[in-house]
């Protein structure tokens, strides 16, 4: 028996599961896929808003200010990148800068600190590839950066350290009502618990409606986006948006955490929960905006597309509460953005939320801290040389594009949660996250993995399940035929 | 402590171990390459179909045959190299930062640096193909390398996208160990490839290439599942309505080879924007003194034998620079140097290499190599000196897939002061 199951190793879940492990608490986190952060959490803009866009009053202002205001602190405690670069919101129409005006007056209802008015000149004064057609922006020096991963795998990473069981590859099919509690059903075993998250991100209506009669209905809303190479580094150094139109924020440029330039997202509704294939309408479309905003951007410098989906409640509105109809069923639904930069403000209000349901005891043994895989480019001179000569694998390079190490890629598949996959080993060290897009590394982290995790080359995955990089030997199939 | 070599070369592939073997040949003292993979012979290690060596030795190697004997000649003359090792930087006064696993971040001062670095292949992404991004999405180099160096099937039914060289030979190996190669469909209305291997790898299996077709979905969650292919039109977009549906579980993707040069551009050198590689002179000496480069690194070629050809005139002139830098004061040997004649691309001619000439460093006949950006029949290439013609060779055939050369004499170049530029050009008459 459980006290607490999270439905999802999402950026909510593992927030949820972290906070959650400061408790005597037996905690599990089911999820489908093979590793954290592999649905929405793992395919956004990486971006910590600021906290202007949503009504004044809703939870999703509320979280977002939260935990934007959390996010550099947190980034400090788990070892994760992240930057305040700040974010302009552009207008191309004087007569439109009046939404500027409420866009700003919304904010500070919000508790947004430091929000301003630019005109065009002085917007461009601060990012000189701005379009010429920018008439006046918002600017709120309290926008961010994070990557998704980083963010997700600390918390997940700093949850399993304290307790917390993850349990992958393992899909909830139905969440039964017990005397105790619920009973959660999945392709496998079947897992009794007093309280439920259901942190199941697009799925999230669909649990909550097998134990609420008050129906949740949850769109996914997919994004396109360009990836851009790290030389166009500093094309942007803010994060650039647009007035917001129909749906939601428009297309934005921005620069990762990692020096990359971002493109993106479009905002289409689609009923297919699994659909994140890119489309070459969508793709079109980010380009086309993107050229509103900024002026030359080096498309020639694309080196992937990607699309994720937003869970799109039908009220807009986060939904992070126990089910009115459902005691000890915590929904915490509709996560779309800014969801990612509220996670640590998620977390808390649901640690709030269940502890106030068990009253559990805080635990003393709690380790607050943890530490990213080590980068021996980040280190002194004399530190990498001792790191290099006591671990030699830290000296061979893997990844060319993104400077790699073999060293970090073991130290990505033996920690706590780890790398089981290419794309695990990807989100944790960047090795394939470059230029050649894993052109030349992909054979050798291969390698690293199957030794590693002691399992034949033909069950080294992309992402788990049936991604299989490897289907046989060289002519396994003619040698069949010749017997 | 920093070392000091004469003569540093970065990347021990086709290209770096020719330079260096040429360097030693001219006397230079201490020569050191740095290889990043864990042998020496670059890309040819896993090209193990024959075709190599032609030119240079008049029969036909394998690919590691042929780096084979390069190597032997670098074991031959002792020349130090260094396997597993990175280089991360080179800086504009040829400091070379590496790391390895022995020595860990290691500073060289080189005399003067060969660059040998080589190319790599145009992703997925930089094609924006749109779809899913399942496992079983592979440029053909990679899968080569899983299949002829590490013998694993990365799939059992495939399409290619792109008949660049690689791309054809793949087809080939792929069908040879077992897999169903359905098609090669090619963006543009011809071939990237060499002549040769269209026959000798397509025709000759029977696997169809479809020209003018491109690849404008990717289904499959996991594994691919299909892809669809569709015509198109002559600005290449897709054409509604020609779309074909392909089950397979592996597309490889050919679609063109990027010279590797973010080294380079760290350091300083000034990039050609339709190469993607240094410019330099004639010989092959980049705009900062001392740098030369070679190879696929410089523009990528179809035979080795002309990479070979060039990386030894490259490692012959840094072997000539540490001398003369020895003798005194280095020359200006720079490419913006007055006494030099633009080399320029038209009509028809993509770029040259070398883009500048200066007759007085130059010997007797200088090879100039070009690409054309389309297919031309029945045609001239044809070379100027300022207005005068002075080459007007007939050509059945043009095409991009095929690097061509010119041969300019010094004494052309120094008779009556010189002209103020060469041009080559395609003519149809």
């Amino acid at each position: 028996m459980y006290d607490v199951l999270i439905i999802g190793a999402g950026v909510s879940g593992c927030a949820a599961a972290r906070e959650l492990s400061r408790y005597r608490l037996k905690i599990g986190v089911l999820e489908k896929g093979e590793d954290v952060c592999s649905g929405t959490s793992k395919a956004n803009s990486g971006i910590v808003h600021a906290g202007f866009d949503a009504r004044p009053g809703s939870l999703m202002a509320r979280l977002n200010v939260e935990g934007n205001a959390m996010m550099e602190e947190l980034s400090k405690t788990l070892d994760f990148p992240f930057r305040r670069n700040g974010s302009l919101v552009l207008c191309f129409d004087k007569e439109k800068e009046g939404m500027l005006e409420e866009l700003k007056a919304q904010g500070e209802a919000n508790g947004v600190p430091g929000l301003q008015i630019l005109t065009g000149e002085e917007a461009r004064a601060l990012e000189p590839n701005l379009s010429r057609e920018v008439t006046a922006a918002l600017w709120a020096p309290s926008g961010g950066i994070v990557c998704p991963f980083g963010l997700t795998i600390a918390l997940a990473e700093n949850a399993c350290v304290n307790g917390v069981e993850f349990i992958f590859d393992t899909e909830v099919k139905k969440v039964e009502k017990t005397q105790e509690g619920y009973r959660l059903v999945t392709g496998g075993e079947t897992y009794e618990t007093r309280c439920v998250i259901n942190a199941a991100g697009v799925y999230a209506d669909v649990f909550h409606n097998m134990v609420s009669e008050r129906k949740l209905h949850i769109t996914p809303r997919k994004g396109e986006y360009y990836l851009l190479d790290r030389s166009t580094g500093g094309f942007v150094d803010r994060t650039i948006f647009q007035l917001p139109g129909k749906f939601g924020k428009g297309v934005l440029v921005t620069p990762t955490v990692h020096g990359n330039t971002l493109v993106g997202p479009t905002a289409t509704d689609i009923p297919d929960k699994e659909g994140t294939n890119t489309t070459r309408q969508g793709l079109d479309e980010v380009a086309a905006k993107a050229a509103l905003s900024v002026e030359g951007l080096p498309m020639r410098q694309v080196i992937t597309s990607f699309a994720g989906l937003r869970a799109h409640e039908d009220g807009s509105e986060f939904i992070v509460e126990e089910a009115a109809d459902a005691p000890g069923f915590f929904d915490c639904a509709g996560m779309e953005s800014p969801g990612l930069s509220s996670a640590p403000a998620v977390g808390k209000l649901l640690e709030k939320l269940v502890t106030e349901k068990l009253r559990p005891e805080k635990k003393e043994t709690f380790i607050e801290t943890r530490k990213d895989v080590v980068n021996p480019f980040h280190l002194p001179e004399e530190e990498r040389n001792a790191l290099i000569a006591s671990h030699p694998e830290y000296g061979n390079v893997i990844c060319r594009c993104e400077t790699v190490t073999e060293g970090q890629i073991i130290d990505a598949i033996r920690r706590p949660l780890g790398a089981r996959s290419l794309d695990g080993v990807k989100r944790r060290t960047r090795a394939g996250m470059g230029r050649c897009q894993a052109g030349f590394c992909s054979p050798r982290t291969m390698e690293i993995l199957a030794r590693e995790w002691k399992i034949p080359m033909d069950q080294v995955t992309k992402c788990g399940g049936n991604s299989r990089l490897i289907v046989g030997v060289n002519k396994d199939r003619l040698q069949e035929e010749d017997q | 402590m920093k070392k000091y070599a004469d003569v540093v070369i970065i990347g021990g592939g086709p290209a770096g171990l020719a330079a260096a073997v040429a360097a030693y040949d001219q006397g230079a003292g201490e020569i050191l390459i740095l290889e990043r993979d864990r042998e020496l012979g670059g890309i040819l290690n896993q090209c193990i179909h024959n075709g190599f060596g032609l030119h240079t030795f008049k029969e036909e190697l394998t690919g590691p045959e042929y780096a084979g004997r390069f190597i032997r000649q670098v074991e031959e003359r002792k020349i130090p190299y260094l396997l597993n090792t990175m280089v991360l930087d080179i800086s504009r006064d040829k400091v070379v930062t590496a790391m390895n696993r022995q020595e860990g971040m290691f500073q060289i001062q080189a005399g003067a640096v060969v660059l040998a670095m080589g190319c790599r292949e145009r992703s997925r992404g930089a094609l924006n193909i749109p779809g899913y991004r399942p496992a079983g999405i592979y440029s053909a180099g990679t899968a080569q390398r899983l299949v002829n160096m590490e013998g694993y099937l990365p799939g059992r039914e495939v399409v290619i996208l792109g008949s660049g060289d690689i791309g054809l030979i793949m087809a080939r190996r792929m069908t040879l160990e077992g897999a169903k190669v359905k098609v090669v469909a090619e963006l543009m209305p011809y071939s990237g490839g060499l002549k040769r291997n269209i026959v000798q790898c397509l025709d000759d299996f029977g696997i169809p290439l479809k020209l003018s077709h491109t690849v404008v979905d990717i289904q499959g969650k996991e594994r691919v599942e299909g892809v669809t292919l569709a015509r198109v039109d002559d600005q290449r977009r897709p054409i509604p309505g020609t779309e074909e549906q392909y089950s397979c579980d592996t597309l490889l993707l050919s679609v063109g080879l990027l010279p590797e040069n973010e080294l380079s551009r760290s350091a300083g050198v000034d990039l050609s924007p339709v190469t993607g590689g240094p410019v330099v002179n004639e010989s092959l000496e980049t705009n900062i003194p001392g740098v030369f480069a070679c190879g696929n690194v410089l523009h990528v070629h179809d035979l080795v034998d002309f990479v070979s050809q060039e990386a030894a005139l490259a490692g012959k002139y840094a072997a000539c620079y540490v001398a003369s830098a020895r003798g005194g004061a280095p020359e200006n040997l720079g490419t913006a140097d007055t006494a030099s004649i633009p080399v320029c691309a038209e009509g028809g001619v993509r770029y040259t290499v070398p883009s500048f000439i200066r007759p007085d460093h130059m010997e007797e006949k200088l090879p100039v190599r070009f690409r054309v950006g389309a297919v031309y029949q029945n045609c001239y290439v044809s070379v100027y000196l300022d207005e005068e013609r002075i080459l007007h060779r007939k050509r059945q055939i043009l095409a991009p897939g095929e690097m061509e050369t010119v041969t300019l004499e010094r004494e052309r170049l120094t008779a009556g002061g010189g002209p103020g530029k060469i041009t080559i050009r395609i003519e149809q008459e």
